[in-house]
C-alpha cells in the first residue's frame, strides 16, 4: 500500500535492538552421564588407594624415615605396587582433570576463554600422565655414571 | 444465648477495630539504562512510600508507579501468587513480589528490588523470558501417548498421581532458573524449571514420552550441569523440592543407562 505521505521516504529497516536469543544446537549423548558416574566411582576408589598409599609409606615399619630412593625402588620392583601407583595416578588425573573441566565450563563465560583454558588443562594432563607412567615403569635408583655421593646406600652395595 | 463482649465499657482506648499500623519504607529499585543492550548498565533509584503492615512488595511498587514515578516498569498479572509474572530479586533473593510481605524483608532498611538474573533485561524489572520458555518447550511439556484415544478419562491411581504431585505445582515464574549460578554463566543450561516440568511427565504413569524426555535432558547442558547448590529449591515460591526432582531425573537416566 502506498500510504506514505508525500515528501517522506520509505521507512528504513530498523535493526534488531538486541541480539535475539539463540540456543546452541543440542549436544546429546552419554558423555556427561558417564563422566558424572566416573567422578563418584573414582572418588571412592581414590579414597582407598590414597589412604592405603599414605599408610604404607608413612606408618608401616620405620614410617616416614624409611622413604628414600631405595624405598621407592623397592616398592616399584613389585608389580602390585606398580599397578597400585599407576591406578592412583591415572584415576587422580582423570578425576582432577574432569573436575577442573567442569569448573571451566561453569565459570568461563566466553567460548574462546573456555577453549584456551581447556587446551592448557589437557596439555598439563597429558604431560603428567605420560611422565608419571614412564617413571613408574622405568625408575632406576642407581643410574650408571652418576656421582656416588648422590646415590642411595643400596647402590654401593652392588 | 447471645455472645456479648465482656465489659465493653472498661476496655482501654484502642485503635479503630481492623486498623492496620502504617510505616515508611524505602525501596531501592534497579532501573534500566536504555543505552545498554541487555540492561548491563543500570542505576539505583530510591523511593520512600507509606505502607501498611499487611502490604506486600508489589503494593509498594504499585504505589511508586501510581503516585511517584509512572515510568517504573514491572510485570504482574494476578497479583496473588498464581500467574508467576512478578518474580524479582528482593533483598538479593528471588521471590514473587506479590507473595512477599514488606514486614518480612526488614522494612527498617532500604529494600533492594532487582530484575531476576541471567535473562536479558527489557526494561527496569521486566526481563526477556524467551530463553526460559525456549528450554521449557524443548522438554515437550505435554502428554505423549500411543494408540487410540480412550473414550473416557485416562485413569490413574492416587499413588501414581502422588509420584509427581510436587512438580505439578510449577507456575513458570523463572525464580528457580534465574537463581541458578550455572544458568547465569551463559544461559545454555536447561535450568531447573524445564527439568521440573519434564519430571512432571517423566514420572506420570499415563505418559509414554519418558524416554524421549530423558534423551533430551541427557544433554551437555541438561541435568548433568546441576551442581546441587539448592538455590532453586530455596527460591521456589511454590515450595517445590526442585533439586530433589532434578536428582530423580538423574537417577532415572542412570538406571536407564546401566
Amino acid at each position: 500500500m502506498a500510504t506514505t505521505q508525500p515528501g517522506s521516504t520509505a521507512p528504513a529497516v530498523i535493526a534488531e535492538p538486541r541480539s535475539p536469543y539463540a540456543r546452541r544446537k543440542t549436544t546429546r549423548g552419554n558423555f556427561e552421564l558417564y563422566s558424572w558416574v566416573f567422578m563418584r566411582a573414582s572418588g571412592v576408589l581414590l579414597l582407598v588407594l590414597i589412604f592405603g598409599h599414605l599408610f604404607v609409606n608413612l606408618m608401616v615399619g620405620e614410617g616416614v624415615h624409611a622413604i628414600d630412593f631405595g624405598f621407592v625402588a623397592g616398592k616399584w620392583a613389585s608389580p602390585f605396587w606398580q599397578i597400585w601407583d599407576l591406578l592412583m595416578l591415572w584415576l587422580a588425573m582423570f578425576h582432577g582433570t574432569n573436575g577442573v573441566r567442569t569448573i571451566i565450563n561453569d565459570y568461563a563465560q566466553r567460548d574462546a576463554t573456555r577453549g584456551v583454558l581447556k587446551v592448557l588443562l589437557y596439555l598439563a594432563f597429558t604431560i603428567v600422565v605420560v611422565l608419571g607412567t614412564l617413571v613408574i615403569f622405568t625408575f632406576d635408583p642407581c643410574p650408571a655414571g652418576a656421582p656416588a655421593d648422590l646415590l642411595p646406600s643400596i647402590c654401593s652395595a652392588n | 444465648m447471645t455472645a456479648v463482649l465482656e465489659n465493653p465499657a472498661t476496655e482501654s482506648p484502642k485503635p479503630e477495630a481492623g486498623a492496620v499500623s502504617t510505616f515508611d519504607v524505602t525501596l531501592r529499585v534497579r532501573r534500566y539504562n536504555p543505552e545498554s543492550e541487555h540492561g548491563e548498565e543500570s542505576v539505583w533509584d530510591e523511593f520512600t512510600v507509606t505502607a501498611h503492615g499487611t502490604d506486600r512488595v508489589l503494593d509498594a511498587l504499585h504505589k511508586i508507579k501510581w503516585e511517584q514515578d509512572g515510568s517504573l516498569t514491572f510485570r504482574r498479572s494476578c497479583a496473588h501468587g498464581v500467574c508467576g509474572s512478578d518474580a524479582m530479586r528482593i533483598n538479593g533473593r528471588n521471590r514473587l513480589a506479590c507473595k512477599t510481605l514488606l514486614k518480612d524483608v526488614n522494612p527498617d532498611k532500604p529494600i533492594t528490588v532487582e530484575p531476576i538474573k541471567g535473562l536479558p533485561v527489557i526494561k527496569d524489572l521486566v526481563v526477556d523470558m524467551e530463553p526460559f520458555f525456549a528450554s521449557y518447550r524443548e522438554i515437550m511439556p505435554f502428554l505423549i501417548t500411543s494408540g487410540n484415544e480412550p473414550s473416557r478419562e485416562r485413569l490413574q491411581s492416587a499413588e501414581d498421581r502422588e509420584r509427581f504431585d510436587d512438580t505439578t505445582k510449577c507456575i513458570l515464574c523463572a525464580a528457580c532458573t534465574s537463581s541458578c549460578p550455572v544458568f547465569w554463566t551463559d544461559g545454555q543450561y536447561f535450568g531447573p524449571a524445564a527439568i521440573v516440568n519434564a519430571h512432571r511427565f517423566i514420572f506420570d504413569s499415563r505418559d509414554e514420552g519418558a524416554t524421549q524426555r530423558l534423551e533430551i535432558l541427557n544433554d551437555k547442558e541438561g541435568v548433568w550441569r546441576c551442581r546441587t547448590t539448592f538455590n532453586c529449591t530455596e527460591a521456589c515460591p511454590r515450595g517445590i523440592e526442585v533439586t530433589k526432582a532434578i536428582q530423580e531425573v538423574k537417577r532415572a537416566m542412570i538406571t536407564r543407562a546401566f
